[in-house]
Order: C-alpha cells, then structure tokens, then sequence
C-alpha cells in the first residue's frame, strides 16, 4: 500500500498529476542533477507529452521545475515568461523514442557556468518520476531520496572506498546501484541515502582520488 | 502493527479500540512511514487549509482554462444557490465542488483527493459537513484521515486511477471518501461509515472516463459538483439507519471487476465515449491541431 499522503495529496498545481505535477518534477530533478542555473534548455517531448503538452500546461510545468519550482508553486502557470525575464532561452520539440515511457521528456541542458548535460526521465504516474537517462548512462533515480552521483571508470575498489566515505559521515545507503556501459570503461554510481548530502561529503569523494566527479541530488 | 486490507477490518479495529477509522489509519501510516504524529497531523492540516483556500477560490473563479473549455462556472451556481429547487446547502457544496475543479483547470493549487480529477469532491463534502455540525479543525483532520483509510483500502482492492478503472475508480473512490467523512462529522459509527462508502460506490460504479480532448475538463469539471451532492446524499441515507445489502468490500471488488472489464477506449484513452462525440472531436482538433 502507498501512503495517506498519496490519497489525500499532494498539494500541486493542477491540471494533472502525471502531465503538470510529474512534469514539474521532473524538470526540478533535471534542474538539480545539472547543479547549476540553467541557461539553455532544449525540451524533447514523448508520446502523450508530445501530443497534449499544451492542453495540460506540461511546457510550463517542465520549465517550472528548471526554474526551480516546485509542483505546488502558483507561479508555474506564469513559467514561461518568468523564463524569459530570467533570460532562459528554452524551446520544445516532438521526438519518437520508440516504446519509451509515454510521459516522457528529454532536456539538454547548459547552465549559466557552461555545464553541459542530458537527462531524461518519465512522470510514471500520481505525480511520480523516475530520470532514467543521464548523458549516455541508462539510470533509475526517483527524487525520492537525497542522491549521490558518482562518475567513475569501472574497476576494483570505487564502491569501498565511496561507501567508506559515507559510512565515515554516519550516512546510511538505503540503495546503491552501478551502471556501466562496458567493463572496465566509465560507470556512473548512484546511491540513495536516508541522510542529506552535504558539500563536505562532495569534498571527500572527490578527494579519494579514484572517481572523475561527484555531485549531490537533493530530495525532491 | 497496525494492519488492516479491507474496510470491514479498519472498522473492526476502530469499533475495538473504541475510536475513530481516521486514528487507525493515522497510526497505521506512522507505523509504515517513521513519520511523527506532529509532522503528520500538521501535513493533513496543511491539506486542509489548501482545500479551503481552493474552495475560497473557486467559489469566485472567473479564469478560463487554457483550453478555454471550463471556468466560471462554480460563481453561476454559488450565485444561484438562494433559489435554487436542492437548496442552499446542495447548491453551495455543488459550487464549491466544481469551484475546486476549475481551480484545478486553471492551473491554480489544489489537493489531489484522491486524484486532481477528482479534487472537488472530498472538500466540499467535508466544508459542508463541517459547517452543519460545527466540527473542530481537530475533528475535521481526524475525517480526513478516515477518507485517507477508505481510499488506501480501494486503491489497495481496486483502484483509483482514471487509466485502469475508469472514472468510477476516481471520481467513485472520492465519493465514498467523502460519504464515508461526512458521517464520520455528523457523529455516525463506524459501521455507518462502512455503508456510506457502499451506497456511494454502488451509484458510480461503471461510471466512463471519456474526457474531451484528454484534458481534465469535460466531463470532469461539473462532475466534481454532481459528484459531491451524490456523496451527500449516501452520507444522509446512512446516517438515517439505510444499510447497503452488498456489503463494502464486495462492492470494492465489483469496482475491480468491472474496471478491469470497461474497454480501454473509455479508461482516459479520449478514444471513446464523451471524447469521440461531433462537438468532443472538434474540441480535440481546435485545441491541439
Ligand atoms: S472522467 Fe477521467 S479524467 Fe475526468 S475525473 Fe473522471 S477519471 Fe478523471
């Protein structure tokens, strides 16, 4: 069984959990794994998100979210021209991905640091989503716990010494997966924990010297 | 561990505990969800208070939605509520119903209740109710709680997505929410809580979900305010002693069977029913192209 708060809730800005509350969401999540605020958005749209995005308010609800509102924040509805007096320049168009999820989006982003980055992800449903793309890794993140990111090259020992460093700041993994493409060649690492992340664990990541970056997702 | 699967379990437990379905359900999702009591309660309250602050809203609303399709209506019938043949009290849930709704259409704050399809119907029950009996903010949490429990239990048996099982599974789970908290406010027992939710199902059960266009506004909008009247009328008849023959959980599992039967073209695909309509066709056409 879910919980009460999924029965009665959550609070969001209408029309629909899955085409605005679920798109806000994820736009937020995309938002946050960028890390940065985002510059130029380029939004591919999926099945039904293609088709109806316009009727469901879906476009203002996924830069919304890049804006960094949340589901239930009122001035989604005014997303798109907040974007634009904050120099945003966003645009949208329809692609086919095959039997992908039918809500799902894409965005390449770039954020005002000149950060680069691809995510792409589905609203499953009741405002839930799951980024299942980022840059060429195929993932599974929900947002529903705080994450750490880790970029590495696949080989003996990444995993000790990461969890190490979480174990020494008392935080607890509640899931841990490595994706890769090929072994031995770059991997990315996600790992859910029940405690947030903070900049100093950031710092002692990157500083075990056997990872190429590490970034932290808040819960959202 | 706080356990229960069906309707009839949570009101067994709230009969032997000598309490509320609202308090079962809440210590059942402490139990399952490490939340503290506090942080729950005031969660609920904040629902609450953007309940009424969507009814506020809607009651008032003269927005169009961006489709242009809803909105402005909840104001026509909170106008009309004085003379109206079901009386100032219908009228006014009915409008805050659809007020709620249109809020939702306008791209405005509301709670999803059990979906936001279907967000008008669990408000405006429980305002209604609330102002009759002159309910507490604390008694009114606990209700909202008991129509959580209720719809935990149907989401959990059947289901209460438009996708699966039609618009009997969201706007038929929000009535017997509602129902069931209406009479939970009027101070019915647990077993007229069990009835309430029957006969509220019962009346929906098949009921189509054909939106026009596959937006959440046609039929979904004015439903929301037959819908809450409907609720009204099942908490009424099951606090004057009217029990449901079908008992509560087997009316859940027929929702299931017959969600499972209805064909897909009127489970939210906008391929059938109201969707596929002279005037629902055209809608569709001059909205996306
Ligand atoms: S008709 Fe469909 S979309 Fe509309 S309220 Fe009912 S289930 Fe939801």
């Amino acid at each position: 069984m879910r919980g009460v708060f999924d029965i009665v809730g959550p609070i969001m800005i209408g029309p629909s959990s899955s085409h605005t509350a679920g798109a806000a969401r994820l736009g937020l999540m995309a938002g946050k794994i960028l890390g940065e605020p985002v510059a130029k958005a380029e939004i591919l749209l999926h099945g039904s998100f293609a088709r109806t995005y316009r009727g469901h308010g879906t476009d203002k609800a996924l830069i919304g979210g890049l804006l960094g509102f949340s589901p239930e924040d009122e001035r989604i509805r005014d997303a798109l021209d907040i974007a634009k007096e904050r120099g945003l320049d966003y645009s949208f168009a329809p692609v086919d991905l095959g039997d992908a999820h039918p809500n799902t989006a894409v965005f390449v982003l770039t954020g005002i640091n000149g950060r680069k980055i691809t995510v792409g992800g589905a609203s499953v449903g009741g405002g839930n989503i799951e980024v299942r793309n980022i840059d060429s890794f195929q993932i599974a993140l929900t947002g529903q716990y705080p994450s750490l990111i880790i970029v590495h090259t696949d080989k003996p020992g990444v995993i000790r010494d990461i969890s190490d460093v979480l174990a020494k700041h008392r935080v607890n993994i509640a899931f841990m997966r490595v994706f890769r493409r090929n072994r031995g060649q770059q991997a990315m690492m996600i790992i859910e924990t029940d405690e947030e992340l903070t900049e100093d664990i950031i710092q002692d990541c990157r500083s075990t010297g056997v990872i190429e970056n590490a970034f932290a997702v808040p819960a959202i | 561990m706080v356990n229960f699967n069906s309707i009839k379990e949570l009101i067994e437990l709230a009969k032997e505990n000598k309490t509320t379905i609202g308090k079962i359900t809440m210590e059942y999702e402490m139990e399952h969800s490490f939340d503290s009591k506090e942080h729950m309660l005031k969660s609920m309250e904040d629902n609450w208070r953007v309940m009424q602050e969507s009814i506020e809203r809607g009651v008032s609303n003269k927005d169009k939605s961006l489709s242009g399709l809803t909105g402005g209506d909840a104001i026509k019938i909170y106008a009309h509520r004085d003379n109206s043949y079901t009386g100032k009290t219908v009228m006014t849930a009915a409008a805050s119903a659809v007020g709620v709704s249109e809020v939702n259409a306008v791209m405005g704050r509301i709670v999803a209740c059990p979906t936001a399809g279907s967000c008008g119907i669990v408000p405006a029950a429980i305002k209604t109710a609330a102002e009759k009996n002159n309910n507490t903010e604390e008694e009114i949490v606990d209700a909202l709680f008991t129509a959580a429990g209720i719809g935990l239990v149907i989401e959990a048996n059947a289901s209460i997505a438009g996708a699966y099982g039609g618009c009997q599974a969201e706007c038929g789970t929000a009535a017997g929410m509602a129902a069931g908290a209406m009479v939970q406010l009027a101070g019915g027992t647990p077993d007229q809580v069990g009835h309430a939710v029957a006969l509220a199902i019962k009346n929906l059960l098949g009921l189509a979900c054909d939106p026009v266009a596959g937006l959440v506004e046609v039929p979904c909008v004015k439903r929301n305010g037959f819908v809450a009247v409907h609720s009204m009328v099942a908490a009424d008849m099951a606090l004057a002693g009217v029990e449901s023959v079908i008992p509560v959980d087997e009316v859940i599992d027929a929702m299931d069977r017959i969600g499972r039967s209805l064909p897909r073209t009127v489970k939210e695909t906008a391929e059938g029913g109201l969707a596929l309509t002279k005037t629902g066709k055209e809608i569709s056409k001059r909205v996306f192209g």
